[in-house]
């Protein structure tokens, strides 16, 4: 439990490293951590062993070169990688196309806000938390869906997950962003 | 510019697109809403940190000995991705950003085909497994009544319509499944444009759109 209330903002701190300084060393412990989940997510929705590691390679890559759209105010850095390995399975398993919202980005001035981003971390971290203290069954079904193992039909999106917190404080993000828009 | 948005997405078509499992048509519209919708933005964030979550607490499977060193010759590789600001032709453009990748450009560049009357609509090309559609109804004028076998998404993006469910106008979804056999009427004003998703051909209840159902594809 510490460690993942130690890690979370530990991620933020390293992709900054990437983005700001290219820094090998920082990228060294992101793929560490993340390139052997995200093959096993690969593996887990249906690629072979060396179809997923390639994938995880590209979607690895892809963190690199997009270190500096992630934003640390509205997801972290796992929620982050996440998305990026569900779109490229959607390409390279699914052979499809996968539309996407229009950006919003923060100006290129913008410095993630500390206490914003700490606080959307810890919501992070107690939804990992709440994940984790599921009842088997039911965490069983969660991961089924991410892992892409049920059609649109089969889920249920009651997850029992306390998502009303993290929502809120994502859209209290958003409606910053949209002020410094304008 | 998201306070007029009444009608949103359900949180099972956010967590299917969150998850990637949506048909291609459907995932077309809900990035097309959520492009307009912070309240359906944030929702998604939420379905997607549960995806970080299960990401991150997922058994490791082990790297290639060379793993690390591939990667860095393939960033190497790639080209840089440059930060984007929202585009300014967002600010005036009908379509989202998604949309018009879809299009392949704002309203003015849709292939409409006439479906009678005044009636207009463009197939997008996406995976088989579902349809989507831009249609263009006329102010005033009614949709051929139709019911579902299947799931149909409907997002206006101009103009508005009516049905027994509400009055939808830009951005409003409408999420119809089988139980809802329903008329939508384009409101008067400006003419209505909508995306429309399909995962099943749509049943119409009068005898000359059945007849006509083969010939337009709808």
């Amino acid at each position: 439990m510490n460690e993942r209330h130690t890690s979370d903002a530990r991620w933020v701190r390293l992709v900054e490293r990437v983005r700001s300084d290219k820094d090998q060393a920082a990228f060294g412990e992101l793929f560490a951590h993340f390139a052997p989940r995200v093959k096993a997510f690969l593996m887990k929705s249906g690629a072979d062993s060396s179809l997923a590691e390639e994938c995880a390679q590209e979607v690895m890559a892809t963190v690199w070169h997009k270190a500096q759209l992630f934003d640390p105010e509205r997801a972290s850095v796992a929620t982050w990688v996440f998305t990026i390995a569900r779109n490229r399975r959607i390409d390279a398993l699914r052979k499809q196309r996968r539309p996407e919202p229009e950006d919003l980005t923060w100006g290129p001035e913008h410095e993630p806000d500390q206490s914003e981003t700490i606080a959307l971390q810890q919501e992070s971290e107690q939804l990992g938390r709440a994940l984790a203290a599921l009842p088997e069954k039911q965490r069983v079904l969660i991961e089924r869906a991410f892992f892409g193992e049920l059609s649109h039909s089969e889920i249920a999106a009651e997850t029992g997950l306390p998502l009303g917190t993290i929502k809120s404080r994502i859209r209290l993000a958003l409606e910053r962003l949209r002020q410094e828009m304008k | 510019m998201t306070s007029t948005i009444n009608h949103h997405l359900t949180d099972d078509l956010l967590m299917s697109y969150a998850a990637g499992n949506l048909p291609e048509a459907f995932s077309l519209v809900v990035a097309t809403h959520v492009s307009l919708c912070d309240e359906c933005r944030a929702r998604l964030a939420g379905f997607e940190a549960v995806g970080g979550a299960v990401l991150d607490e997922a058994p490791a499977c082990a790297m290639e000995e060379d793993s690390f060193a591939a990667t860095m010759r393939l960033i190497a590789q790639m080209p840089t991705e440059t930060r984007i600001k929202a585009a300014d032709e967002s600010v005036k453009s009908l379509f989202p950003k998604p949309l018009r990748d879809y299009v392949g450009g704002d309203v003015d560049a849709v292939q409409w085909r006439s479906l009678g009357g005044k009636v207009r609509q463009a197939v997008l090309p996406t995976s088989a497994d579902a349809t989507v559609r831009l249609l263009y109804i006329p102010a005033g004028v009614a949709m051929p009544d139709h019911g579902h076998a299947g799931m149909e998404l409907t997002m206006v993006l101009q103009g508005a319509f009516d049905d027994d469910d509400g009055h939808f106008g830009r951005g409003d979804v409408e999420v119809a499944n089988e139980d809802l056999k329903h008329t939508p009427v384009a409101a008067p004003g400006a003419d209505c444009i909508c995306i429309v998703a399909t995962d099943a051909p749509l049943k119409f209840s009068g005898l000359l759109p059945r007849i006509a159902q083969p010939f337009i594809g709808i």
